[in-house]
């Protein structure tokens, strides 16, 4: 079926056309064309509806893209995929019809936005409906470079570029665990296939790699999804405009990394240390997301601490559900523990449509008085009526308070917390009871600051001083939105039969593909008065006590976390990387090219060294040696002699000249070993040489005598003296053994037959091996234009350089 | 014979590194062209000495020396001339520009 791949491709194609229309129709708010997109994909959506419920088969189509690495474009949708599809077109049509009139067309540069959201939203379908692991990670990372761009929309404000580097941080380090993690799934299971991983389980459960790719995988979805101790990104995400902040940072992207834990439960669930991973770092984030949110006085990074503690809630329902995949259990108990992962993703849902209403409701709040922050805002209630109603609502359904659907997927929660109480299959049994005490006191804090969301604007004094102009109710159709979002809130709260048997049900079945039976959801608004009720009350009970005394115990968030902050861990952890990299380079980057030498040759004598010393190079064989005459020893022991007293030489002229005698005896010894073309070209090109040397020193400064340091001389000769004992002792060993006769007898044999040449050096010169001296010609022209230009060429000072200007 | 050569190519080694390493230029450029004499010995040694006559075959002798590494160093010191020579013009020009043939003073800024 490839309409699945045109569902994917259509947002991204799409973006081509968003900067023609922008440029083409200067009237138009483009907005309005780009709604058309996540419109249609929703009703496609909602057309595959009735084709995965009631045990329907996932519908897959897969394109090859790279089949040599086993990598297709193969997309699946079953029930998982769809309840995502649903939100991310859903919300993502209410979002972009709200962006409409929240962003001006006049002062924003609105197709760069369209733009962004587009590929967004193709990326985010993308990872959903992926079923080659490969390609759900380049999606993935499509996601974060979309969110990355879309923070720092307005992009000359500091803290939107500072939100975007750190989210793009903290996400794509995620994310290329998260590959490692696949790579190794790839390695144990043979197939980047998530369907044939599953399929083919049993082989590999057992395996070495299995735990390390969980934790990569995991470390992928955690910092995705914003869970302790990766979310400190989020609330600083929040500098984009509301509108994303309502798409990614609260409906979908932020739950890609939920996402990922549901796919890969299947794989996963049986393990322990997934158990206690997942529920573990959920609640954590739970509590200490709720925890911090209270203390927040922007609106938005209240909702921004929200929803950290609400994907730690969905997290850890996930993490207890994953206990029902655990072998050998009585099936009333898996019964219970897939109800954990049932409320997971209905409260996966009803988060979607409450944090989105918030968002929106507290952009018409930002847009109609200019301020976010809570100190300044109050009494807004009779001013926008209708903003104050839908915050009303959805707040409430967050706090867990009937009749709306947060109420109900609370409730549920409870009843997973609870039965992971009794949890003691996976050996530490006295630590589960500190489940629902958690899952209750984060529900207390939940309650206190979706109390104060509500009241703190909405109610109380309205403060018309601190406020730059007076505020009014928001145009309708920014209200249609979250109007929308909110009575999705009210109606699933009353009936959430419509979700549980059409999206819930499907969703479970792929989260838990063998427990699909033994359980049907099943969601009633009155369930009798159990425990979970009287939690509920209690929560409700003490939370408003709490937030009605809240001036007298805020106190305690100056202690805790006081300056033990997350952020203050990664600042410092980007200072240290920079400073440490900066601080190392510059101890070793000197810019002396003495130091740089000296690397050089110590790794040269280090290396050669030590491997002449394992491999015991110098033992074995009895080379035979040519003949030593009296006139060679002389020879051989002058040029020692003058090489030694180069250094030693008080003026420049006896250097060269030394320099020049070492040549000289060399061509000398080139005669005594039968090179008659080398002594003269050695001959010919000393005395070049030393003229050029006189030449040129003539106009350089007298010879200094060194006067450095005794241990900068010392050092130098260690390091020279070691240069040449490796030297020579490689050369002794290579000149001693001849492993295989040398090839010049080709040479030797075919000079004149071959070539008709009987001087067999000039013969190799420029007949067998012309090649070379072809590009030694070059060489030497090259070094001669190179020194003309030296010479001729000054762009420096004034005249030359004009003169070079004039031609 | 081989022995002997051995030990005179690494005595240049070490003295033209000894020189390589020191601050003045022009040490530096003549411990260049003493280490590319002793490459040019060690090349020569490697291939065997002294076990015929020069590679010429109008001798008519019975063995000839290896006519090969003689090329391979004909090659050598014409691209080794040609590459010191660009280094002198080089080292005077900088002289001339900078005022200086200390290495340690024509180290880069801090900031590069």
């Amino acid at each position: 079926m490839m309409l699945l791949h045109a569902a994917v491709l259509l947002p991204l194609l799409f973006t081509i056309f968003v900067p023609l229309l922008y440029k083409a129709f200067p009237k138009l708010h483009t907005g309005w064309a780009v709604l058309a997109v996540p419109v249609v994909l929703f009703v496609f959506f909602v057309m595959q509806i009735p084709g995965q419920m009631n045990g329907g088969s996932a519908q897959s189509a897969a394109i090859p893209w790279i089949p040599a690495l086993d990598i297709s474009f193969a997309l699946v949708l079953d029930g998982l995929s769809l309840l995502f599809a649903l939100l991310i077109t859903g919300i993502g049509a209410l979002v972009v019809l709200y962006s409409i009139s929240y962003l001006s067309r006049d002062k924003e540069a609105i197709h760069r936005f369209y733009v962004y959201l587009l590929l967004f939203m193709g990326a985010m379908l993308g990872v959903v409906l992926s079923d080659n692991l490969i390609v759900l990670y380049g999606f993935w990372e499509l996601t974060s470079l979309s969110s990355f761009l879309l923070i720092a929309f307005w992009y000359k404000r500091d803290r939107s570029r500072y939100g975007a580097l750190k989210s793009m941080l903290i996400t794509v380090a995620g994310g290329f665990a998260m590959l490692g993690g696949f790579v190794l799934l790839y390695v144990m299971g043979g197939t980047f296939s998530i369907r044939e991983l599953v399929a083919g389980l049993d082989g590999f459960s057992g395996d070495a790699l299995f735990v390390p790719a969980m934790l990569l995988v995991l470390l992928g979805a955690f910092t995705k999804s914003a869970q302790f101790p990766f979310h400190i990104w989020l609330p600083d995400a929040m500098e984009a405009p509301t509108p994303v902040s309502a798409y990614l940072h609260s409906a979908t992207m932020v739950k890609a990394g939920l996402y990922l834990v549901a796919r890969m439960s299947p794989v996963f669930a049986g393990e322990a240390v997934w158990f206690w991973l997942v529920s573990g770092v959920g609640l954590a984030t739970l509590l200490w997301g709720s925890y911090c949110a209270v203390r927040q006085t922007d609106l938005k990074a209240v909702l921004a601490y929200s929803t950290i503690s609400q994907l730690g809630l969905i997290m850890s329902l996930l993490g207890i559900g994953s206990a029902a995949a655990h072998q050998g259990m009585a099936e009333d108990a898996v019964a219970a523990y897939a109800g954990a992962i049932a409320a997971a993703l209905f409260h996966l849902f009803n988060h979607a449509t409450f944090k989105g209403t918030l968002f929106m409701v507290v952009g018409i709040v930002d847009h109609e008085t200019g301020t976010r922050d809570l100190r300044r805002l109050g009494g807004l209630m009779a001013l926008m009526p209708v903003t104050f109603a839908l915050a009303l609502v959805a707040s409430f359904s967050m706090a867990g308070i009937p009749p709306f659907n947060g109420f109900l997927s609370k409730e549920m929660f409870f009843t997973g917390a609870l039965k992971a109480a009794e949890l003691s299959l996976f050996g530490v049994p006295g630590w589960s009871a500190l489940f629902p005490i958690i899952a209750w006191a984060a529900s207390v804090f939940t309650f206190i600051y979706c109390m104060i969301v509500v009241f703190k604007t909405f109610a109380g004094r309205f403060k018309a001083e601190a406020l730059d102009h007076k505020p009014h109710e928001a145009p309708l159709l920014m209200l249609v939105p979250p109007a929308v979002l909110a009575s999705l809130v009210i109606v699933v709260g009353l009936f959430p039969g419509l979700v549980a048997g059409s999206l819930i049900e499907p969703a479970l079945a792929a989260v838990l593909p063998a427990q699909a039976d033994a359980y049907h959801v099943k969601i009633t608004m009155w369930h009798g008065w159990t425990t979970e009720l009287f939690m509920t009350i209690g929560v409700v009970a003490v939370g408003i006590a709490l937030f009605l005394t809240l001036r007298y115990w805020q106190g305690i968030y100056a202690l805790l976390p006081g300056r033990l902050t997350f952020n203050r861990v990664y600042d410092g952890l980007l200072r240290v990387l920079d400073r440490g990299s900066l601080f190392l380079t510059g101890r070793y980057m000197t810019g002396s090219l003495r130091h740089y030498l000296i690397y050089i040759f110590a790794f040269m004598i280090g290396l050669l060294g030590w491997m002449m010393l394992r491999l015991d190079v110098l033992g074995g064989g009895s080379p035979v040696y040519a003949e030593l005459s009296f006139y060679e020893v002389v020879l051989v022991a002058v040029i020692v002699l003058a090489a030694l007293a180069v250094p030693l030489a008080a003026s420049r002229l006896t250097a060269i000249l030394l320099t020049g005698a070492v040549g000289y005896i060399v061509s000398l010894l080139f005669v005594v070993l039968r090179a008659p073309d080398l002594a003269l070209t050695q001959l010919i090109v000393e005395t070049v040489s030393v003229t050029l040397f006189l030449l040129c020193f003539y106009h350089l400064p007298k010879l200094r005598k060194e006067m450095a340091p005794l241990p900068f001389k010392l050092g130098n000769a260690l390091i020279s003296v070691g240069v040449g004992l490796v030297v020579t002792t490689i050369a002794l060993v290579v000149s001693g053994a001849r492993k295989f006769d040398s090839i010049s007898d080709f040479f030797i044999a075919q000079s004149y037959e071959l070539a008709g040449g009987r001087n067999m050096v000039n013969v190799i010169l420029v007949d067998f091996r012309g090649f070379d001296t072809l590009l030694e010609i070059m060489v030497l022209g090259i070094a001669s234009l190179g020194i003309y230009a030296l010479i001729k060429l000054r762009l420096a000072d004034g005249e030359g350089g004009e003169r070079l200007e004039n031609k | 014979m081989e022995v002997l050569l051995c030990i005179a190519a690494g005595m240049l080694f070490t003295v033209g590194t000894y020189l390589i390493l020191a601050k003045s230029l022009l040490r530096i450029a003549l411990g260049t062209s003493l280490i590319s004499h002793g490459v040019h010995l060690l090349l020569l040694t490697m291939a065997g000495v002294k076990r015929g006559a020069p590679p010429l075959l109008g001798e008519e002798a019975q063995a000839y020396t290896d006519p090969l590494p003689q090329a391979l160093i004909l090659t050598s010191i014409v691209i080794s001339f040609g590459v010191t020579s660009f280094f002198f013009v080089l080292a005077y020009r900088a002289y001339k520009e900078l005022g200086t043939d200390d290495m340690e003073q024509l180290r880069g800024q801090g900031d590069e």
